[in-house]
C-alpha cells in the first residue's frame, strides 16, 4: 500500500481549479496507488471470462497484455450494449453539459481531478460513442467530440471506471436521469472482454461462485464461526442460541453478507440478527450453499451478476422455504431489488412474505419473495413485538449513514430509522444534504474497497466523513450506523481518519444489544464485550 | 478549450452572413424561403422519428429507477409517491413533474469548502431558473409563432399574446417571452463561459445550439422592433409553406427575415443529430420513467439468457465430507 499522508495534508491540497489542457490531452496516473490491482489469472479462469495473460502485469506497465484485435472486441462489444440497453444508448445521446451532476460526485469533491466529474465520466465513453456509432461523429470527427478508441483511452477507462462506485448520487440530480452507474458497469463490461477488471472484484467473485460466499468460507468453517458467535452471545447474555443451516422445511431462509460472518465489525450484527431471531422463536435457517447476500457480479458485468445471483433463488426452492429474509447490505439490495427476478426468477418456492409474528404480508415483496431486515423490523416493533431495554444503547451517541443502493435504487430510508429510534436514546441525523437519497457514498463501494487505493479511498469517503465530523462535534455522535457490509469494512479506517472518535456498527447490532432475551443475565456488557456505561450500571443497583 | 465557444460563434455568424448575402446579393429568396425551410422540416421529421424508433429498438433489460425518496413498504410509513412511484400513475406523475417543472434540476446544490474542514452544500436555483426561463419562453415563442401557420389565427395564439404583452409597452406592443429567451438563452452562455468547470466540459456542440437560438432571438426582436419586417409578407410566405403552396411575396422580404427563417431551419434541422435530442430522451430515461416496484411485479428481460450457474449439487460434491463431519445436512449420502 502506498504511504496515505496526513488528513490535513490531503485536505489542504485538495484543488478545484481546472488544469489549461483539455481532459482529452491529460494521460491517465496510472503510477503505484493510483489503480487497483488486476486480476489474478487464477480467477478468472475459475469464472471462464476472457484472460488476458498468465503472467503478471501491472495497469503501470506501458504495454497491456491485450489481443490485437482488441479495438473490434470493444467495438462489436459496444454495439452488443447499445442494442441490449436501451439506457447506454440514451445516455450516450441525450447529455447536455448543464453541469449539474459535476460537484455530486464524492471522488470529484474529493480529488478535484476533472474526469471524475459525472458528466465527463461518461465522455470518456461518449467519444468512442460518437466516433464509432453516430453520423455527426462520423463527420465533423473531432468537432462533434468524437475520437478514436486509442490505447490511451483505453487506459483512461480502467482509470476512471474504477473511480466510480456506481453509487447514482449523480443521477438522482440529473435531468434526464442519467445514470453513471449504467455508464461504469458498461464500461467494466467492454473492459472485461479484454480481460481488464480488477483482483479484488474477481477473487470474491470466483469465491462465491465456488463457496457460497466472497469470502471462500467452506460450509463446516462457515458453521464454526457462527456457532461461535453463539459461545459469545451466551457469555454475554446467559441464552444459548442454537441456529440451524441447510434445513429444509424452515419458513425464512435468511441471507446475509458473509462480511458479518468474517469480519468486525460486522459479526455484531450478526449476533444482533440472531438474537432478534431466537426472541422471535423464529422459524429460519442459514444456508452455507447461499451463504452470501452480496454480488461482486454487479461490479463486473451482468451475466456475472446472475451467476452468483441464482443460488439465493435455488436454494430456497431446494430447501422449500416460504419466503427469504435478508441482512443488511446495501448493493446487495440493489441485486435483490432491481434485478434478481427479472434475472433469476420468478420463483419456484413459497409464497408473498407474511411475518409470522405480525401477520404483517409485505406486498412490496410479492413476486420477489424477499424482505429487507429492516422492513422485518420495523413492522416488528411497530406491532410491539419486542421487548426492549434501549437504554443499553445510551453510552452510543448514534447517526446513520444512508446506504447508496438502499436509498437510490430501493428508497429504503425511514425503515431503518424507525428501528434506530427504537433501539437508542441518541440519535441525531447528518445535514440533509448528506443523508437519505442524496447520500453520500463510503468512498469504497462497487469493489473498490482494497488496499492499494487507500488515499483515493480517504478521498472518495470525505463527503460522508466530513457529514458525519458535523454531528460528531455539535452532538457528540460516536457510533456511525449503517446497513451495508461493504460499508462496515470501509467506514471504520474512513473514520480513523478523518473522524476519530467515531466507530462503525449495524443496525442489528444495537438492535441485539438492546433485546431483552427469556432468560437472560443481567447484561453488563454490550456485544463487543464493551462495558455498558458507568450510569446505567448504577440505575440498575438501585 | 476556451475557445470552443469562437467556432461556434463563427459558425453562426458565417451562416447568418450567407443567408443574408444569399438574398439580398444573389437573389436567393426561393432558396432561403422555401427550399431550405422544408428540407429542414423534412431531415427533422425523419432524423427525429429515427431516433425515437432507434431508440425504442434497444431493450429494457432491467427495471432500474433512480429512487429519489422513501418506497412504499409498510403502509404505515408514508411513501414519497413521485420520487419513488410505485405505479404508473405515480410514475406520469414523476414524469410529468420532470418534463414540465424540471423536478431534479431543483434539487441543484452546490460544494464548498469552508474552514477547519468545512464542507458544506447550499441549494442553488440559479440553473434550474435559467433553464425554465429559457425553456417556457421558447416554447411561448414558438406557439406565437404559429399566427404564420394558420388564418385564422387561434383562439389561444391571440390569448397567449395579451398575457405575453401584458407590460403594455413600447410599440408594437412588447412581448416579454422574446426578452426572456434572449436573456435566458445568454445566462445559459454566460454560465458556460464564465464557470471555470462549465468553459471546461463544454465542447463546440454546447455553444452552437446556444448560439443559433440567440442568433433566432436576436433576429426576431430586430425584425419587430427594430427594422420593422413587413409583417403582412411574411405571413403571405409562411401560409405558402404551410398549404404547401409556396411562393416568394411580390416585393420581397428584407434580407433580417431570411437570417431568422435559416437559424431557425438549421436548428430544426440540427435536432436530430444533436444533444438537443433531449427533449425526445427525457421521456424514454429508464431511471426516470419507470416505477419502483420491482420486488412486487416482476419485469422481464427479452434478452434474458441461461447462464452458467453452481449447483448445489456441485457445492456439496465438493465438500460433502466436510459437511457431514461438521454435522451439516447433506442430500446423497
Amino acid at each position: 500500500m502506498a504511504e496515505t499522508p496526513k488528513p490535513e495534508d490531503l485536505y489542504q491540497n485538495i484543488d478545484h481549479t481546472m488544469p489549461d489542457e483539455a481532459w482529452e490531452e491529460i494521460p491517465p496516473d496510472l503510477s503505484k496507488g493510483k489503480f487497483c490491482y488486476p486480476t489474478k489469472p487464477k480467477n478468472l479462469d475459475y469464472l471462464d471470462m476472457p484472460t488476458p495473460t498468465k503472467e503478471e502485469w501491472s495497469p503501470a506497465d506501458e504495454e497491456w497484455p491485450i489481443p490485437d484485435n482488441w479495438q473490434e472486441i470493444i467495438h462489436e462489444g459496444f454495439k452488443d450494449r447499445l442494442e441490449k440497453y436501451r439506457s447506454l444508448k440514451i445516455f450516450m445521446d441525450v447529455c447536455v453539459r448543464c453541469g449539474a451532476c459535476a460537484d455530486k460526485c464524492h471522488f470529484f469533491i474529493g480529488t478535484g481531478d476533472p474526469k471524475n466529474m459525472p458528466v465527463l465520466r461518461a465522455e470518456l465513453l461518449r467519444s468512442v460513442y460518437r466516433n464509432d456509432f453516430t453520423t455527426a461523429g462520423r463527420i465533423l470527427k473531432k468537432l462533434s467530440g468524437g475520437r478514436p478508441l486509442t490505447k490511451q483511452v483505453l487506459k483512461e477507462w480502467f482509470s476512471y471506471f474504477y473511480q466510480c462506485t456506481e453509487c447514482r448520487r449523480c443521477s438522482l440530480y440529473c435531468p434526464y436521469g442519467i445514470d453513471t452507474a449504467e455508464i461504469t458497469m458498461m464500461g467494466r463490461e467492454l473492459l472485461s472482454l479484454l480481460g481488464l477488471n480488477i483482483n479484488w472484484i474477481l477473487e470474491p467473485a470466483a469465491n462465491c461462485f465456488r463457496t457460497g460466499n466472497h469470502l471462500g468460507i467452506q460450509p463446516h468453517a462457515f458453521r464454526e464461526m457462527i456457532d461461535f458467535f453463539c459461545d459469545d452471545i451466551e457469555e454475554i447474555t446467559g441464552v444459548r442460541i442454537e441456529p440451524t443451516f441447510n434445513r429444509k422445511g424452515a419458513e425464512i431462509l435468511f441471507i446475509t453478507p458473509s462480511g458479518d460472518v468474517f469480519a468486525d465489525p460486522g459479526t455484531y450484527t450478526m449476533m444482533g440478527y440472531l438474537l432478534l431471531f431466537e426472541h422471535l422463536g423464529l422459524d429460519y435457517t442459514l444456508s452455507t450453499y447461499a451463504s452470501e447476500g452480496g454480488n461482486f457480479g454487479l461490479f463486473t458485468s451482468s451475466e456475472m451478476m446472475k451467476r452468483l445471483n441464482s443460488k439465493m433463488f435455488a436454494e430456497a426452492e431446494r430447501l422449500g422455504v416460504k419466503w427469504i429474509l435478508g441482512g443488511e447490505c446495501g448493493h446487495m439490495w440493489r441485486v435483490i431489488h432491481q434485478y434478481m427476478d427479472t434475472m433469476n426468477g420468478p420463483p419456484n418456492f413459497g409464497e408473498t412474505p407474511k411475518s409470522p409474528i405480525t401477520g404483517t404480508v409485505f406486498e412490496n415483496a410479492a413476486s420477489t419473495r424477499m424482505v429487507h431486515i429492516t422492513e422485518f423490523t420495523a413492522d416488528l416493533l411497530r406491532h410491539n413485538k419486542l421487548k426492549l431495554d434501549p437504554s443499553r444503547n445510551d453510552n452510543k451517541v448514534v447517526t446513520f449513514h444512508d446506504s447508496c443502493n438502499p436509498s437510490r435504487a430501493m428508497g429504503l430510508l425511514d425503515e431503518p430509522r424507525y428501528v434506530l429510534n427504537s433501539v437508542c436514546n441518541n440519535f441525531y441525523d447528518m445535514p440533509e444534504n448528506t443523508i437519505r437519497e442524496q447520500t453520500f457514498c463510503c468512498g469504497s463501494g462497487s469493489g473498490l474497497n482494497t488496499e492499494e487505493i487507500m488515499e483515493l479511498r480517504m478521498l472518495g469517503g470525505l463527503p460522508r466523513a466530513n457529514a458525519v465530523k458535523y454531528v460528531h462535534e455539535k452532538f457528540g455522535v460516536n457510533m456511525l450506523s449503517c446497513i451495508c457490509a461493504i460499508d462496515r469494512a470501509a467506514l471504520p479506517p474512513l473514520m480513523d481518519y478523518w473522524v476519530p472518535g467515531v466507530d462503525v456498527t449495524g443496525v442489528h447490532e444495537l438492535v441485539g444489544n438492546a433485546l431483552v432475551m427469556d432468560g437472560e443475565i443481567e447484561r453488563t456488557m454490550d456485544l463487543r464485550f464493551e462495558p455498558l456505561n458507568e450510569e446505567t450500571e448504577e440505575d440498575a443497583d438501585e | 478549450m476556451n475557445v470552443a465557444y469562437l467556432y461556434s460563434l463563427i459558425a453562426v455568424v458565417v451562416l447568418g452572413l450567407i443567408a443574408y448575402a444569399g438574398v439580398e446579393a444573389a437573389g436567393l429568396d426561393v432558396f432561403f424561403g422555401v427550399i431550405i425551410p422544408y428540407l429542414a422540416l423534412i431531415v427533422f421529421l425523419i432524423g427525429f422519428a429515427n431516433k425515437i424508433l432507434d431508440w425504442t429498438k434497444s431493450a429494457v433489460p432491467f427495471k432500474i429507477p433512480t429512487t429519489g425518496g422513501q418506497q412504499k413498504s409498510l403502509s404505515w410509513i408514508r411513501q414519497n409517491k413521485f420520487d419513488s412511484p410505485y405505479t404508473t400513475g405515480q410514475v406520469v406523475v414523476r414524469m410529468i413533474l420532470e418534463i414540465l417543472l424540471f423536478r431534479s434540476l431543483f434539487r441543484n446544490s452546490r460544494v464548498g469548502f469552508g474552514k477547519g474542514q468545512h464542507i458544506a452544500y447550499k441549494w442553488v436555483v440559479w440553473l434550474w431558473l435559467f433553464a425554465i426561463l429559457f425553456h417556457y419562453s421558447f416554447f411561448v415563442v414558438v406557439l406565437r409563432h404559429l399566427r404564420f401557420f394558420a388564418e385564422p389565427v387561434p383562439f389561444f395564439v391571440n390569448f397567449l399574446e395579451k398575457i405575453d404583452g401584458m407590460l403594455q409597452i413600447l410599440l408594437p406592443n412588447l412581448f416579454l417571452s422574446g426578452v426572456l429567451l434572449l436573456g435566458g438563452a445568454l445566462l445559459l452562455l454566460l454560465r458556460r463561459v464564465l464557470l471555470p468547470k462549465m468553459a471546461y466540459i463544454s465542447r463546440p456542440a454546447d455553444y452552437f445550439p446556444l448560439f443559433l437560438i440567440i442568433g433566432i432571438a436576436v433576429t426576431g426582436l430586430m425584425m419587430r422592433y427594430l427594422d420593422k419586417v413587413d409583417v403582412v409578407r411574411v405571413k403571405e410566405l409562411t401560409m405558402g409553406l404551410a398549404t404547401l403552396q409556396p411562393g416568394i411575396p411580390e416585393g420581397g422580404i428584407s434580407g433580417l427575415f431570411y437570417v431568422h427563417l435559416f437559424f431557425v431551419s438549421i436548428l430544426v434541422a440540427y435536432i436530430p443529430f444533436s444533444k438537443l435530442m433531449h427533449m425526445g430522451g427525457v421521456f424514454l430515461s429508464p431511471t426516470r420513467n419507470q416505477a419502483n416496484n420491482t420486488r412486487a411485479k416482476r419485469h422481464v428481460n427479452p434478452w434474458n439468457y441461461p447462464v452458467k450457474t453452481h449447483t448445489y449439487e456441485e457445492y456439496e460434491d465438493e465438500f460433502r465430507d466436510k459437511m457431514k463431519e461438521a454435522g451439516l445436512p447433506v442430500e446423497k449420502e
